[in-house]
């Protein structure tokens, strides 16, 4: 159990300002400096959308698209100023294409209801093996509502999917392909683009699930040419409980209301109601303002950050910790897709991740333990779950290395 | 009444126990050790009914009611539950029914293990101990 000397290096980005932008990094837990390796789960949140969430409720709190006053004027311009900020960071073509929801698996559960409606008894949708509950479940309950046919693409043992056997699966009944970009329990990063041009050669339409690229990668909806896209801005350095569902314009214009209520209607009576025009047709009653207000300044943050230096740096550290963690005996990595970020996922022999992750927690490390509700994965794999580090641009090398020290002593105490 | 004071007075020992660590680690170090020496209940006993699963790890508890007094077995396949698990047996353990379902476990909160029995933590226990107070109702009908 003696720790490399890597022989890495590490590109040049500077961590320790970053640092400073995130109050809650500067804490102790059970007395000891908190490392916060759980940004699969959620994000910590910069000082900027912390100030701005003080803010809106302090000076701009009044409800949008509806008031004549000056409140109301003011959230409604910032909230579309938000909306505008994130188009074109995801390179949308226009704002119409962002839909405001209240997450990642909101925005899946939306297409599955909205676009599976306009699915046929036997038509087919494509996942994978490595999906997260959120991308899979939703489609199991569309495909027993409309008799459709879910059919999963295999991985191998690496954690990649096997791309002969999406060849395979795809066909003229394929109507959507619903696919990971990053997974969150082995870090592997899909090669979408070549998936989505596949997908698209039958006809299908193709969703992606960035709940685990939007923070790591920058993300350009046209050059994917995805047909959906949905992320949460909690693990984007946003709020909770809001996100975006970026859709085609065309393909949501055909696609009917998902709920019903205020600021989604063009007119209502009892005989007949006429829907609201993009992106407000899918935004029925009063959204998360202040969400989708604070999100917008947490893109603003990520902007001010060079993603290239962001991306290296995550993928260093992830590869740092793979390398130091191999040399325990008896610890296996999950996961090992040669094109790998931010994630490094692990299983001790003999003995269970609860155990670990709470030693490691008394010692001030936040990870993840359990399955990652990625239950068929595990299943693959053969494992109840793994211990999971997950990594975000302020980590930093050091706190791999007291990770590594207080594991090596988890473990010891274990055995 | 006897009995209803044996349980305080095994809650106020594992109370006085733990106040002799000085910090988390040595407490779990504790707690492993106690889940290593609890003896593993047999494979058969581990059955579908009577297993709690938690997201995280799997508690399986057998209840039996012997001479008036609830007699608990469980297990876990993590250690540190089957640890936390061990300090609820000894105190629930050989205690009539009506001292288990009045009984409120207030050792667990001055030990510092509460969040173990929270639901977030999701790991059986929470769902343990409430089997173990219906398992006393049940036996209380019985008799």
């Amino acid at each position: 159990m003696q720790k490399t000397t890597s022989t890495l290096q590490i590109p040049p980005f500077n961590v320790r300002e970053i640092r400073e932008e995130f109050p809650a990094l500067r804490q102790q837990v059970y007395g000891k400096n908190l490392i916060y390796f759980d940004n699969g789960a959620t994000s910590q949140k910069p000082q900027m959308v912390l100030d701005a969430i003080n803010h809106y409720y302090s000076k701009e709190n009044a409800n949008i698209h509806r008031g004549v006053h000056y409140l109301s004027q003011r959230a409604t311009t910032e909230y579309e100023a938000a909306r505008t900020r994130i188009q074109k960071r995801l390179n949308a073509k226009s704002s119409n294409e962002i839909i405001f929801t209240k997450g990642a698996t909101d925005g899946i559960n939306l297409v599955a209801s909205s676009f599976g409606n306009m699915l046929q008894q036997g038509d087919e949708i494509i996942i994978s093996t490595m999906e997260h509950h959120s991308n899979i479940v939703p489609w199991q309950m569309l495909c027993e509502r409309k008799g459709l046919v879910l059919r999963v693409i295999p991985i191998n043992f690496k954690g990649e999917i096997l791309q002969d056997e999406y060849d395979k699966l795809l066909s003229k009944k394929t109507k959507l392909v619903a696919i990971t970009h990053i997974s969150n329990t082995l870090g592997t990063v899909n090669p979408i683009k070549e998936m989505i041009a596949k997908a698209h050669s039958v006809g299908a339409k193709f969703l992606v699930d960035g709940a685990q690229s939007i923070q790591h990668l920058l993300i350009d909806v046209r050059d994917l040419n995805c047909d959906f896209f949905v992320f949460s801005s909690h693990k984007v350095f946003g709020p909770t409980g809001i996100g975006v569902l970026y859709g085609k314009e065309d393909l949501l214009d055909q696609m009917p209301p998902y709920q019903g209520g205020g600021d989604m209607i063009a007119k209502v009576t009892f005989e007949r109601t006429t829907y609201n025009e993009l992106p407000y047709k899918f935004e029925a009653g009063t959204p998360h303002i202040a969400g989708g207000i604070c999100l917008g300044k947490a893109f603003e943050y990520i902007e001010s950050i060079d993603f290239k230096a962001v991306e290296a740096h995550e993928r260093a550290l992830a590869e740092y910790a793979s390398q130091v963690l191999e040399t325990f005996e008896g610890l296996t990595i999950i996961g090992d897709a040669k094109n790998k970020t931010s994630v490094v996922s692990f299983s001790v022999k003999d003995l269970h991740p609860f155990d670990i992750g709470t030693l490691l927690d008394k010692q001030g490390i936040a990870v993840r333990t359990g399955h990652h509700c990625t239950q068929p994965l595990m299943d693959f794999y053969k494992i109840p779950g793994t211990v999971r580090a997950s990594f975000a641009f302020y980590n930093t090398i050091q706190e791999i290395d007291q990770f590594v020290i207080a594991l090596e002593r988890s473990l010891n105490m274990l055995k | 009444m006897e009995t209803s004071n044996d349980i305080d007075k095994i809650q106020e020992e594992i109370i006085s126990e733990f106040e002799m660590f000085d910090d988390w680690m040595e407490k779990y170090e504790y707690l492993i050790e106690l889940g290593k020496d609890l003896p593993i209940i047999s494979e058969e006993l581990k059955t579908e009914d009577r297993l709690i699963e938690g997201c995280q790890s799997r508690v399986w508890l057998n209840s039996e009611l012997i001479n008036g007094k609830m007699d608990y077995r469980a297990d876990s396949d993590a250690i540190i539950t089957k640890g936390i698990i061990g300090l609820l047996i000894r105190v629930m353990n050989n205690q009539t029914p009506e001292v288990i379902i009045s009984n409120e476990l207030l050792f667990i909160k001055a030990i510092g293990l509460q969040e173990h029995l929270s639901p977030t933590r999701s790991n059986g226990l929470l769902g343990m101990v409430k089997r173990m107070k219906l398992e006393a109702i049940k036996s209380l009908n019985i008799k």
